[in-house]
């Protein structure tokens, strides 16, 4: 064991490899944090679907959920890396002509973000069904309409609300970009196999990659936990007031 | 195009990726079971009055809460053989093979998250059933096994499920390590005869259809189990 090995140089002379293992941390957070965008809107766009009274969006958004968490993550990956463009032509043309990295970032982007955001349906869902059935008759009684009452009413609370279960959630993100690996991106854990296989010093490579992952996880949690206490809701358990 | 699929390559190759399928619920059922046996040992410890064994099992579990499964696969992979050589005083690391070291990783792994449902279900035993068991004379483990820990275990039933469900899940990413898993049978076969859609297809669909119906199980279970107060 020697944290040396770091200092060392990569041997296509792309400097040490610690600087190596940084780029693929801003690979590992880029994806994550762009993910993180689109699961954020169209998690909140499936999980109000499903607590409209209209049958067929709630329905609709139940599939959604359904479909995303009941396929492994690696497979949701090779089924957009490898299938849509094989059954889909356009698809298929647009990939020939694009950068490899750049199809490889936006598959990345795109299965993660749409398998957090099935996750975060499910959170927003919970959060205004958590709410009294008052609040969102106060909206309406207010002459609000849906869709205001959600905007003014009901998501701003239930956000708030959400927070710790979204905390986890942003954290098994930034752990599932691990997963990108498969399809050759070359985040953290792609950095970290390839330093291993070729320095043969693998314990110090993973070991390396294990304080990173850990600080992030250490990191989101208390600036989570932060936002958390900066937006609580006055006069819920949660709250110091 | 969707006409060009070739549906007769999932039949030639059925059995092939069914015994791949077997591995992987092998692997789930055996992971689930060590999971929650260790798990709950775990939970135990976090919760004990004796703080250094509190803390030790608490950094146990979020230090693997905290970092990626795949990486955790890869771990053990190389540090399993080094640690049984210890264990044994071989001359050198024996060679076990990502097949079977995969079984130590699940159990090892997944007894994190078991550790953290089993912890809850712990917790949400009112404090005087464990009153009443120290009162009828009942010490530390007896009270555990025939008081705290069957009500623990029912309340906490589809949650333990909804989390194997999940771990059937995640089996899959051994086939990273060249493990012949049903995701890892079926790579092999698409590589093999260049039938890459058909094969992740039939994967996708597999799992959709598995995981839809044990998690629509899970939850009637859950409806017809839950106690009424």
């Amino acid at each position: 064991m020697g944290l040396g090995i770091l200092l060392e140089q990569v041997p296509d002379g792309d400097g040490p490899w610690w600087r190596m293992l940084a780029s693929g941390l801003e690979w590992t957070l880029m994806v994550a944090a762009l993910a993180w965008i689109l699961a954020f809107a169209l998690g909140s766009v499936v999980g109000v679907a499903r607590t409209t009274d209209r049958r067929w969006l709630v329905r609709l958004g139940n599939a959604y959920v359904e479909l995303f968490r009941n396929i492994p993550l690696i497979v949701q990956f090779f089924l957009w890396f490898f299938v849509v463009p094989g059954v889909i032509p356009p698809v298929k043309r647009w990939v020939v002509s694009v950068d490899p990295l750049t199809y490889q970032l936006i598959t990345a982007v795109v299965c993660l973000g749409l398998f957090t955001s099935a996750r975060l349906a499910e959170q927003v869902r919970a959060g205004i069904q958590s709410l009294s059935r008052g609040q969102r008759s106060a909206g309406y009684a207010l002459g609000l309409s849906q869709a205001q009452t959600y905007r003014y009413v009901l998501l701003p609370m239930a956000y708030r609300i959400i927070i710790p279960p979204l905390t986890s959630e942003l954290m098994n993100l930034i752990k599932n970009t691990a997963v990108a690996y498969s399809i050759g991106l070359t985040e953290l854990f792609f950095r970290t196999r390839e330093m291993g296989e070729m320095t043969f010093r693998y314990f110090e490579a993973f070991g390396a990659a294990t304080l990173i992952y850990a600080a992030i996880a250490l990191t989101s949690n208390r600036v989570m936990a932060l936002l958390e206490r900066k937006v609580a809701v006055p006069g819920y358990i949660g709250s110091a007031k | 195009m969707i006409g060009d699929l070739d549906l007769g390559e999932i039949g030639r190759t059925l059995p092939y990726v069914m015994a791949g399928l077997q591995y992987t619920v092998q692997i789930t059922i055996v992971a689930a079971i060590g999971g929650t046996i260790f798990g709950t040992l775990l939970a135990m410890a976090r919760l004990s009055a004796f703080k250094p064994v509190a803390l030790v099992a608490a950094g146990y579990v979020n230090l693997m809460r905290s970092i990626p499964l795949l990486l955790v696969i890869f771990w053990f992979y190389f540090l399993v053989p080094v640690i049984l050589q210890s264990l044994t005083g071989a001359d050198r690391p024996p060679q076990i093979g990502a097949e079977r070291s995969a079984y130590i990783t699940f159990i090892l792994f997944e007894a994190a998250y078991f550790c953290e449902i089993m912890r809850a279900g712990i917790q949400s035993i009112p404090r005087g059933q464990g009153g009443a068991a120290f009162a009828l004379g009942l010490g530390y483990w007896p009270a555990m096994r025939l008081v705290i820990l069957p009500q623990a275990f029912r309340n906490m039933l589809p949650v333990l499920l909804t989390q194997t469900i999940i771990l059937f899940q995640d089996v899959s990413l051994v086939s990273l390590l060249n493990v012949t898993d049903f995701v890892g049978a079926a790579t092999k076969v698409a590589q093999r005869d260049g039938r890459v859609v058909e094969m992740y297809l039939f994967v996708a669909i597999v799992y959709l259809a598995l995981c839809s119906a044990l998690s629509f199980g899970v939850r009637r279970l859950q409806a017809k189990i839950a106690i009424i107060r």
